[in-house]
């Protein structure tokens, strides 16, 4: 008896060696995260057409935390370009990214599904359509000075999600199977409505072709910093609820049942983690369009560094997601310079071998 | 220490009864090996049992409070289910698997206190997997993923204990250790169990009170000896057994008939 209480004390120790080891290590990869997202950051604001000296930037950015104050050397012009212009959409970028990953974080947790992402279920597709309504009728009615998409976006995802999981719905319950089924549908529904309006809109005399582009396309366009606010509101508040939740994300990987023994009442649970991803892809979906792979790849990178627990995996991917897309959209925008490609492309192809590759591993045993 | 009180409880899925008029009294501190052919209700009584469904007719006391009226979290804090088969589409390491089993007891945004971690340290000593802490679940062989499955269960530290066929898909080696476990855990910490059983001879060693269902009925409920008799047996799975007690032990022993034993 006094053997295995030893034993147990013993073991306690290597456990909590192990457990300060996965501390530190988490502490570096998030401190990492934080470092590299201001020099992305930093250096997708300096890069543009007009040529600012990066040590001006540097100086700009100083003195706006009000805590420097270096003289005025440069064009007030340049300063207006950096703030005004490049700053907003770099910080939309971060807030596509963070939004996505964590999006695709939490369908991935509720469907027990490491292909899951926006996409799959319908969201994105919802999402677009909302948008595409907005921008069809394009009524000057601003929401708490906000403008009409991001709020129609969010109303596409949500009734998208609504159909998805009423269609899914079996005697009370949505078994997965049937919520990635009918997923799939609405998709491909509703990307043929998108498409057939496309085809119209000529005849209609309306010229759809540039809102079409930019959904398809996908690539950040943002024009004020009100816009970014609501964004950014949707967005934290997204990744925080997520976070709350993220101990019953653990506890669905073994089963809507099996989480259902552990206390989580399951129903309520899985409306609301989809309700939040939702909210997270409209967000993400009314200032960029349509970006593939990033709800994919990103919680994928973090639970091969970090492993699968998601009380640390929301945190980190939306980080991490955020970092990938600012330099998605950097690269996006200086590789063609000065013509633009859209970012849905960089990461895409960044993105498709990744998903390739993970599916030929997961191949080999996959059950629901 | 904990009873469960089934009162009248019938309970149907879309297409016809399931359980019909059931009244069934387990009480605290017993080791309970339910039996029947497939789709005779065993799961969905031990559904019942959990909460995780609810009678269409009768009510459920668990110890003194009506099982429909308690919430999924508090049900969590006294029952803990051993579900057929495990599978986690993530790769899991045993330990954060059972780690799980403290969920019903964190609120959303505290971690597991030295407390917590000591009970999982405990839990994963009883069920023998210690050594396999940091190993991926879903690298474990099948019997290995049951007893962490009943690691994280006792991490829950419940008083009623559920198990859906524990030994179905194990070989007799992982059959006897988990049976062993799950009698240890009964006598030597008083948890209550109620198991689900396909094999007649294990249920009989490893039970001492078995309840026989049929189509949704109770035909017997006893010791072994009593339940597992060849005309109940005959009786429910439509098979020809011959059935011996063993004088000392009062354990019986079934044996299936082939056709050329018949003849």
């Amino acid at each position: 008896m006094l053997d295995t209480t030893n034993n147990l004390m013993e073991t306690m120790e290597i456990r909590r060696e192990s457990y300060l080891r996965k501390r530190k290590k988490l502490v570096w990869v998030i401190a990492g995260l934080f470092i590299a997202l201001a020099a992305a950051i930093f250096f997708a604001t300096a890069f543009g057409a007009a040529n600012v000296a990066l040590p001006d930037i540097f100086k700009m950015f100083l003195n706006r935390l009000a805590i420097f104050h270096f003289p005025v050397t440069w064009k007030p012009a340049d300063e207006t370009i950096i703030f005004a212009i490049r700053l907003p959409r770099v910080i939309g970028g971060a807030l596509v990214g963070a939004a996505l990953a964590t999006a695709g974080v939490l369908f991935q947790g509720i469907l027990r599904n490491p292909m899951a992402d926006p996409y799959i279920i319908g969201t994105s597709a919802g999402a677009a359509m909302g948008a595409v309504i907005a921008m069809i009728f394009p009524v000057s009615v601003t929401l708490l000075g906000f403008g009409v998409v991001p709020a129609a976006a969010f109303m596409g995802a949500l009734a998208a999600v609504y159909v998805v999981y009423n269609l899914a719905r079996i005697g009370g319950k949505a078994p997965i199977v049937s919520i990635l089924l009918a997923g799939m549908v609405v998709s491909a529904l509703l990307g043929a409505v998108m498409s057939f309006l496309m085809s119209i809109s000529d005849r209609v005399g309306l010229n759809l072709h540039s809102v079409f582009s930019f959904l398809m396309g996908g690539s950040i366009a943002v024009t004020n910093w009100s816009e970014i606010l609501l964004v950014a509101i949707l967005v934290i508040g997204g990744i925080v609820g997520g976070r709350l939740f993220a101990h019953h994300l653990n506890a669905f990987a073994l089963g809507e049942e099996g989480a259902g023994y552990l206390g989580i009442e399951v129903e309520r649970e899985k409306m609301i983690i989809l309700g939040l991803g939702s909210l997270l892809t409209a967000a993400a979906v009314s200032i960029s369009g349509l970006i593939g792979f990033v709800g994919l790849v990103m919680p994928h990178a973090v639970r091969l560094t970090l492993g699968p627990d998601h009380r640390t995996l929301i945190p980190v991917s939306a980080l991490a997601g955020a970092v990938f897309l600012v330099l998605a959209d950097l690269a996006a925008r200086t590789i063609l310079a000065p013509s633009e490609i859209p970012v849905g492309i960089i990461t895409a192809i960044v993105g498709g071998p990744f998903f390739l590759i993970l599916l030929r591993r997961t191949k080999r045993e996959y059950a629901f | 220490m904990i009873g469960l009180e089934i009162k009248k409880v019938s309970f149907s899925y879309f297409n016809g009864m399931v359980l019909d008029n059931i009244s069934l009294i387990i009480n605290a501190g017993e080791r309970v090996g339910l039996l029947g052919p497939n789709g005779s209700g065993k799961s969905t009584l031990l559904k019942l049992a959990s909460g995780i469904l609810k009678p269409k007719y009768g009510k459920i006391m668990l110890g003194e409070s009506n099982l429909s009226r308690l919430n999924r979290k508090m049900i969590a804090r006294h029952i803990a289910v051993v579900p057929q088969q495990v599978n986690i589409p993530f790769a899991f390491s045993v330990e954060e698997v059972v780690a799980l089993g403290r969920i019903p007891f964190l609120n959303p945004l505290t971690e597991e206190s030295e407390t917590d971690k000591k009970i999982m340290v405990e839990a994963m000593a009883m069920a023998g997997v210690i050594n396999t802490r940091e190993r991926k679940f879903d690298e474990l062989s099948g019997g290995e993923r049951q007893k962490v499955v009943i690691a994280m269960a006792l991490a829950q530290q419940p008083e009623l204990l559920l198990l859906d066929e524990p030994t179905v898909h194990l070989d007799i080696n992982h059959q006897v250790q988990v049976l062993e476990m799950v009698r240890n855990l009964n006598t030597n910490n008083g948890i209550t169990v109620i198991a689900a059983m396909h094999d007649l001879n294990l249920a009989a060693a490893y039970f001492n009170r078995l309840i026989l269902l049929n189509k949704g009925t109770i035909v017997s409920d006893g010791e072994p000896a009593t339940v597992l008799t060849a005309i109940n047996i005959e009786n429910v799975y439509r098979t020809r057994v011959r059935v011996e007690v063993n004088p000392l032990t009062r354990i019986p022993r079934v044996d299936i008939m082939t056709t050329s034993c018949s003849q």
